[in-house]
């Protein structure tokens, strides 16, 4: 099989599954070396190749038996923020050393329960903090994407769900979850050139999910196109009683929603993502995208979010906060990391002091600064306020337009290194992201182009509350004109 | 600068992490730059706008007070860094 097994799409692998082309185990065995084969990429923290090839065997007796579930033999791998029952789970962090869940999330329950391989756990930027992977305890998820020119300089996989996005993009498996708290999963797809969905706050159970900012908190598929997207996102999704939260909806046939249509729909082009020093080749990729949809029927539509430039200072107050008080858990006591101390607090202190990494740390403490008495209604009050108004924003603009589109990042990926002085700097690659993440609304990025230095650009359409399906509709026909083909060079 | 060294003992100390003095003035250094930026928020009028706590596409619902899952005490000890006869267990607090 040229191409090999590993570069099928979720849909393609399922069909040949059906066809017995292959085997549910010969599937997996090919991702299991393929996992071994890019450890340089640290993209892993904990393979499960043992409980992958058991899973492939009875996903090839109900294949024989003529049972086969939605995702039946297909192997995937889980962001290591979701709760595995018996699996290691780390959330990127020390704090959690050792820790191994008596339970299994929603999420991860709901794709078993449909016939998916786990291949293991993946590195991410700790608790979901960064943008970058380089946030990780267990060391920086390197790219597989390198810069034209034969330079050796790594870059970064995008974060925080940074191994997803290395191992779908690199052929190590068909799709990964992910979690996007503020762009978790849209600018890491953007950067490794896949698509990445953040559906709708409440359309996935946060049920065993390590908690980031539980106001904001989604999963969501990474993918290697729309139609997998969907798929997955059919599996992921549903009502959950465990979460308050999750909405107490019917899940659409979300590959249905994929006609190919547009035409009539409208775009809103907001003008305030024409942001200060936006690199031209990025301009050029959304002026191309409004012209795609354009020639496939859809009429543009310029709109107006005034509050956008407001979004990204209100995340970095509401998210911190969330953060610090269910960061307040990992005390020394119940789970993970404990170091001595004299009495009870000072153990609290030195544990947590050796737990966490910095950028946390430095959360963690705007955190409980912006919660604490004399700053509460300045700081928190206040940002709760705004994000009221980027709410409304959206709600105004979605009386004129259908779906909106933006570029996904103000840049492509940068090399291991670069930023890692001014967290300012690097808070910065989610200015695209926030707004949807603040309003709560379903978002995709789809891979669109190169950039000039040949590494992956993406396009990112955000919807109405609930309503993934005019996202993937109008994500399926940027896909198909975009006409993506690039690949990583490992 | 609004946010001093002294500052950053005492969220640090409210955070529970332990911060060494001498890594202080550059903490209070990161965190105020973080500070001063947010600030913008101080150009929007936001009189008579509700705060927003979740993006409320719904209201929560309630459930029943019952016991749904139980009788797991073994398994959620497993993971205490100390346990002894079902308990988690810390350092004195009363003396």
């Amino acid at each position: 099989m040229s191409g090999g097994l590993t570069d099928l799409t979720l849909a393609a692998a399922r069909q040949g599954l059906k066809r017995r082309e292959f085997s549910a185990v010969e599937l997996t065995e090919a991702h299991i070396s393929a996992v071994e084969r890019v450890r340089p990429l640290n993209a892993f923290v904990t393979e499960t190749p043992e409980s992958a090839l058991a899973a492939a065997r009875e996903s090839d007796a109900r294949l024989a038996r003529g049972e086969a579930r939605p995702l039946e033999g297909l192997p995937i791998a889980i962001k290591d923020l979701f709760c595995t029952e018996g699996i290691r789970t780390t959330a990127g962090s020390r704090i959690l050393d050792g820790f191994k869940p008596p339970y299994e999330s929603t999420v991860t329950a709901n794709l078993w329960a449909a016939g998916a391989v786990g291949l293991g756990k993946l590195n991410m930027d700790e608790f979901a903090m960064g943008s970058s992977n380089i946030t990780s305890h267990f060391g920086p998820v390197v790219s597989p994407w390198q810069a034209k020119g034969g330079s050796n300089r790594q870059f970064v996989p995008g974060g925080s769900s940074g191994g997803s996005a290395a191992v779908v993009s690199a052929r190590v498996a068909l799709a990964a979850t992910g979690t996007d708290t503020g762009g978790s999963i849209r600018q890491p797809a953007s950067f490794c050139g896949i698509v990445g969905f953040k559906p709708t706050y409440g359309r996935c159970s946060r049920w065993g999910i390590v908690a980031f900012a539980s106001s904001l908190d989604q999963a969501g598929p990474m993918t290697r196109n729309v139609a997998d997207a969907a798929a997955m996102l059919g599996v992921m999704a549903g009502h959950d009683p465990k979460d308050s939260t999750s909405a107490p909806l019917p899940v659409p046939d979300f590959e249905a929603a994929l006609t190919g249509d547009v035409r009539g729909l409208r775009v809103g082009i907001p003008r305030e993502y024409r942001v200060d020093n936006m690199p031209p080749e990025i301009d050029r990729l959304w002026e191309l995208g409004i012209e795609w949809l354009r020639d496939a029927g859809a009429e543009p539509v310029e709109i107006s979010l005034p509050l956008t430039r407001y979004a990204l200072p209100t995340y970095y107050i509401i998210a911190p906060a969330e953060a610090s008080a269910n960061l307040a858990r990992y005390d020394g006591v119940r789970f993970g990391l404990r170091v001595p101390g004299a009495t009870l607090d000072e153990m609290y202190e030195n544990t947590r002091a050796a737990g966490f990494g910095a950028e946390v740390k430095r959360r963690v403490l705007i955190g409980t600064y912006v919660l604490s008495a004399g700053y509460y209604d300045a700081y928190y009050i206040k940002a709760q306020r705004v994000r009221t108004l980027i709410a409304r924003d959206f709600d105004r603009a979605f009386e004129r337009v259908d779906v909106i589109l933006t570029p996904t990042t103000p840049s492509a990926a940068f090399a291991i290194g670069e930023k890692l002085d001014d967290p300012l700097a690097m808070y910065l690659n989610d200015v695209f992201t926030v707004p949807a993440s603040l309003a709560g609304l379903p978002a995709i990025s789809v891979p669109a182009g190169l950039s000039e230095d040949g590494l992956p650009l993406g396009l990112h359409l955000i919807g109405r509350a609930f309503d993934e399906e005019t996202v993937l509709r109008a994500a399926g026909v940027l896909e198909t004109a975009a006409a993506f083909t690039a690949r990583p060079s490992l | 600068m609004t946010l001093d060294k002294a500052t950053v003992a005492r969220i640090a100390t409210l955070a529970r992490i332990k911060v060494p003095e001498d890594e202080r003035e550059a903490l209070a250094r990161e965190l105020d730059a973080i500070l001063g930026w947010v600030e913008q928020l101080n150009e929007i009028d936001t009189a008579d706008v509700p705060p927003m706590a979740s993006v409320g596409h719904m209201t929560l619902p309630l459930r029943d007070d019952v016991v749904t899952e139980g009788d797991r005490a073994d398994d959620i000890l497993k993971n205490a860094p100390a346990a002894a006869r079902g308990f988690f267990t810390v350092p004195k607090v009363v003396e």
